[in-house]
């Protein structure tokens, strides 16, 4: 029994998205799915009911209808509480969610009996999870948006032209946070012809931002901002106040600011002061694109463009819907790959697999029961692969010990070691003499404790390790030593000659390997540098 | 100085030798870890020759040997090339190797130690000489042909007699034989007889042990001669009843046994089949027999060393694969500057090192020091292989079994399951080598005929000249 998908209009004001297009409809019929689409719910993104039809989806009048027909429903923006009420009971429903900032949402959606997919819950870190990334897909189209509208209100080109009627410098454009809204920003802006620079709290993003066109601008200040899933963390004091630094100077510099500074669940942070704004040139322009969050400048009002000390500042929410036909065919896929991943079959039936790492992450509601947070996925991996943070972290601890030591040897394979291990010790202990096992004590635990010492030295200093063991083994020269001239005990004839030759003989070439081993080491370690 | 003192500073030696290891454990302490040890020995050795075991009348001779002796040594360890380090270490293991066969001769025909014991200790002492001059002797001529063979001297290729396993089990019956007539010899002359006979034999054994071992392997050779003259040196220690030496033979001994399981471990082998000698054992060619099939087909692409340069000013991220091509190009210092002008261009150049690149533990990471590469951008396989997808161009300088997919991707490949460095997956990656002849290990290496792949044929030292002057211009 194929499932139906029902896609209904999106209610919030100013939503110009849907939730699937007519190109996805046919994908998701091949998947094994009916889809219905609510009257009109594709005309804010200029897809009318009839390329719907074409496409195989059937088109329903009414909310109502709609939602009472979907075994699925597929949502941009997260369901108000009429449309909760519309849930079918135990129904599923796949949208934005925000379960973080929306627990009331969640408790309604649980008492529907209802599956709950939040699309921004995706662990994003998963490579395989990127196709199903929305909020990449759409944080990218917002991004664009954002240079656009700057452009869009700022009085001159972007890019620099020497013409008949006289030079024109190009635009500067500081782009604070290079997350995927910055990133998208940082490349529209810098193949529009302007110069761009952009700051991240997140040392690792520097690469990307010089590959996309742009200059990185360091703060001041050592600290490493990464926090899980690819999101950035709330600084210290001391960074803040090197990070107020840096935008001041830049805001005196710059034509254009588009602020992207985001942290999950919490306020944005305030990145650009009154007073930033003031010592902007005239005509300048602030694209707030935290604005939903409060705004990362303090004159910023969102969902509207102002103009303050003669800056533009526009704090408008809704970028995304401003460019519905990208974001809603990009926001489509999205989905459209997470129903590949719901239906692996292709019978137009799901599995809300909690096994799987991605949709685990994804769901927050199961069956009515709240599966939300998803255990912790693990620590965003360890920066040292990236140049940058190398020097900042110690890369030291890495290849230390070699793991081998660590591993626990298999049981059967210990027991037989310590087996035989106690039938030799049994032996020597019956037969050997009370003044060989004082030695022979003292054999085995200086055995042990080169095996633990050992373990510890780096592979790059094996060379210099066996220099000088061998340096250290040259220590047979004692047993020379000893032989050479010593105090006569009895009156048995010696044959002094013969050991004397041979003790000298021992004891050159044991002081060559002496004098040489730890001269040679010596000479190798002075050799590695930093 | 009373015995009481001696014994002291023995201990204070033997701590000073541990720090001295421990102390290597990084880069920034192993410089004061030497000098712990130097000054470990200082004190061994002052004990000693004051100590209550020598009389004045040796002081002369001590000297004068341990001038001589000092000597040689330093003037080796100045002159030495850092790329003929195994060599020198090779020489090393056999001075000890030959010292401590001396030392066992000498106390066994001093008949002042054997006169004083009772007659379980003298057997136990017996039988410690016996082994002591065993191992002494077996570390003597292994490590001389281990120095022949890194030395160019005594060709590389294994020497695989028939029926060498018999061969060396019959040796090891015969010295057990000796062994006891050596026990039951009622006086010293007689004795000399079964302890020259074990003495040759064991020569023979470790000049048959060490031959019959490939150059790939030989890092492991060369770790397990540094193993037997720690041994060595503890048998001697049991010998004369002296307990510094056995505690640092014991440390020696171990630190060597530990390389060697090091290096089979990044080879994937097991230690006996090493020892046993030959790659693959005797079936030395599986390949040519089983497959036809599993041969790598294709065509390889040559470069030019100006293309070369061409590749590197254009990436992002670099990894330099060195081998033991390298040591032999005596190119380390031109793979610096290379590595100089890039980094000022901000690219960044890492360089990944297999633990058995070149002839001994650590090889490559001696000789790039030595070229005044900074150790932080040298990393081990383990901590570079996850990044090459995102390098640009990986460069192979004289390497190929340790650079070889065939471990991973060909099961019936003789190196299946040895770790490797996975340049194959950077976007390019260049094999600097002669030309198209296999790898120590006879297998043929299909990263070449990856379409991925370059080949920049020519003289490793030479064709990176080529490119660095390309860079520069």
């Amino acid at each position: 029994m194929p499932l139906t998908i029902g896609v209904p209009r999106e209610v919030f004001a100013g939503e110009k998205r849907v939730a699937t297009v007519p190109d996805v409809v046919e994908k998701l019929i091949k998947l094994g799915f009916k889809v219905a689409i609510e009257s009109g719910a594709g005309e804010g993104a200029n897809f009318s009911d009839d390329v719907y039809r074409a496409a195989g989806g059937e088109i329903v009048e009414g909310a109502a209808t709609l939602w009472a027909s979907s075994d699925i429903v597929f949502k941009v923006r997260g369901p108000n509480s009429d449309e909760v009420g519309l849930l079918r009971e135990g129904g599923t429903l796949l949208s934005f969610i925000w379960p973080a900032q929306n627990p009331e949402l969640l408790q309604q959606l649980a008492a529907k009996k209802a599956t709950v997919l939040a699309i921004d819950s995706l662990p994003r870190t998963l490579s395989r999870a990127q196709k199903m990334d929305a909020l990449t897909s759409q944080a990218g189209v917002a991004g664009y948006r954002a240079v656009i509208e700057a452009a869009n209100a700022f009085g001159r080109f972007f890019n620099g032209q020497i013409t008949a009627a006289g030079k024109v410098p190009p635009a500067k454009v500081f782009i604070a946070g290079a997350g995927v809204a910055g990133l998208s920003a940082i490349g529209t802006a810098a193949n529009l012809g302007a110069i761009v620079r952009a700051n991240d709290t997140r040392a690792e993003v520097a690469d990307q931002v010089v590959s996309l066109g742009g200059e990185f601008v360091k703060v001041d200040y050592e600290e490493e901002g990464s926090g899980g899933g690819g999101y950035a963390k709330v600084m210290s004091e001391g960074f803040q106040k090197a990070q107020r630094d840096m935008y001041a100077k830049q805001a005196k510099e710059v034509d254009i600011i588009i602020t992207t500074a985001l942290i999950p669940g919490k306020p944005a942070p305030k990145l650009i002061t009154a007073e930033m704004v003031k010592s902007m040139k005239p005509g300048s322009v602030i694209v707030d694109m935290a604005a939903e969050q409060g705004g990362n400048c303090e004159l910023t009002e969102p969902g509207q463009a102002v103009v303050k000390h003669g800056v533009t500042i526009i704090g408008y929410t809704d970028l995304v819907s401003r460019l519905a036909r990208q974001s809603s065919t990009l926001y489509a896929t999205n989905l459209f790959r997470l129903a590949e991943e719901l239906c692996k079959t292709k019978d137009g039936v799901i599995d809300v697999n909690m096994e799987d790492d991605a949709i685990r992450g994804l769901t927050v509601v199961k069956e009515g029961n709240i599966s939300w947070p998803p255990p912790k996925p693990a620590a965003p991996p360890p920066a040292a692969a990236k140049p940058a943070a190398v020097a900042a972290a110690p890369a030291a601890k890495k290849g230390h010990g070699h793991g081998g030591s660590s591993e626990p040897m298999a049981g059967n394979k210990l027991a037989v070691i310590f087996g035989v291990a106690a039938v030799l010790f049994w032996l020597v202990g019956a037969h050997a003499p009370a003044a060989f096992l004082g030695h022979f004590t003292v054999f085995v635990l200086a055995c042990f404790v080169g095996y633990m010492v050992v373990w510890n030295v780096k592979p790059a200093l094996h060379t210099p390790l066996m220099s000088v063991t061998n340096a250290i083994s040259s220590i047979i020269a004692i047993g020379a030593l000893v032989q050479i001239a010593p105090p006569l005990v009895g009156s048995v004839p010696r044959p002094e000659e013969w050991i004397r030759w041979l003790a000298i003989g021992g004891i050159v070439l044991a002081t060559i390997n002496m004098f040489g081993g730890f001269a040679v080491t010596q000479r190798m370690l002075a050799m590695f540098r930093k | 100085m009373s015995g009481s003192l001696a014994t002291v500073s023995y201990i204070g030696a033997t701590i000073l030798f541990i720090l001295c290891l421990g102390g290597l454990s990084n880069q920034e302490t192993s410089r004061r870890g030497n000098l712990y040890g130097m000054i470990g020995m200082a004190i061994a050795v002052v004990a000693t020759v004051f100590g209550p075991q020598v009389t004045a009348a040796g002081l002369p001779w001590i000297i004068g040997a341990m001038a001589v002796g000092g000597a040689i040594g330093v003037y080796l360890a100045r002159t030495v090339q850092m790329t003929q380090m195994p060599e020198l270490v090779a020489f090393m293991h056999s001075m000890v190797g030959l010292a401590a066969m001396l030392v066992g001769f000498a106390s066994y025909i001093d008949p002042a130690v054997g006169d004083s014991l009772g007659h379980a200790e003298k057997l136990i002492h017996e039988v410690e000489i016996y082994l002591g001059v065993l191992i002494g002797a077996v570390t003597l001529s292994g490590s001389v042909i281990a120095f022949g063979k890194l030395s160019g001297k005594i060709g590389g290729k294994p020497v695989l007699l028939p029926g060498r396993h018999l061969m060396n089990l019959a040796g090891l019956l015969i010295v057990i034989y000796f062994g006891r007539e050596f026990l039951n010899a009622p006086t010293i002359a007689a004795g000399m007889t079964p302890m020259i006979v074990m003495t040759v034999i064991a020569l023979l054994f470790g000049v048959h042990m060490v031959m019959a071992i490939g150059g790939a392997d030989m890092p492991v050779v060369v770790s397990m001669l540094n193993s037997y003259s720690g041994w060595a040196a503890a048998a001697t220690g049991f010998m004369l009843n002296n307990d510094l030496l056995i505690v640092t033979g014991a440390l020696v001994g171990s630190s060597g046994a530990i390389l060697s399981y090091i290096m089979c471990q990044a080879m994937n082998r097991q230690f006996l089949s090493v020892i046993a000698g030959g790659f693959g054992g005797d079936s030395a060619k599986p390949k040519a027999v089983a497959g036809a099939s599993t041969e790598p087909v294709g065509e390889v692409t040559p470069i030019l060393a100006a293309e070369t340069a061409e590749l590197l000013r254009e990436a992002k991220n670099v990894v330099i694969v060195p081998g033991y091509g390298m040591a032999v190009a005596q190119a380390q210092h031109t793979v610096f500057e290379i590595t100089k002008v890039l980094r000022e261009k901000g690219v960044n150049v890492r360089f990944g090192i297999h633990p058995v690149a070149g002839r001994m533990p650590g090889h490559m990471n001696v000789l790039l020091a030595e070229a005044k590469v900074p150790y932080d951008i040298v990393f081990e396989m383990d901590e570079l292989n996850d990044d090459f997808p995102t390098t640009d161009v990986a460069i192979i300088i004289g390497a190929n079994d340790i650079v070889n997919p065939a471990a991973q991707e060909d099961p019936s490949s003789p190196i299946a399951g040895m770790p490797v460095l996975e340049v194959w997956k950077a976007k390019t990656s260049v094999v600097m080598k002669r030309s198209m002849a296999s790898g120590y290990a006879g297998v043929d290496n299909p990263l070449f005929y990856k379409d991925n792949n370059r080949m920049l044929f020519g003289d490793a030292k030479k064709m990176l000249d080529e490119v660095l002057i390309a860079l520069k211009s």
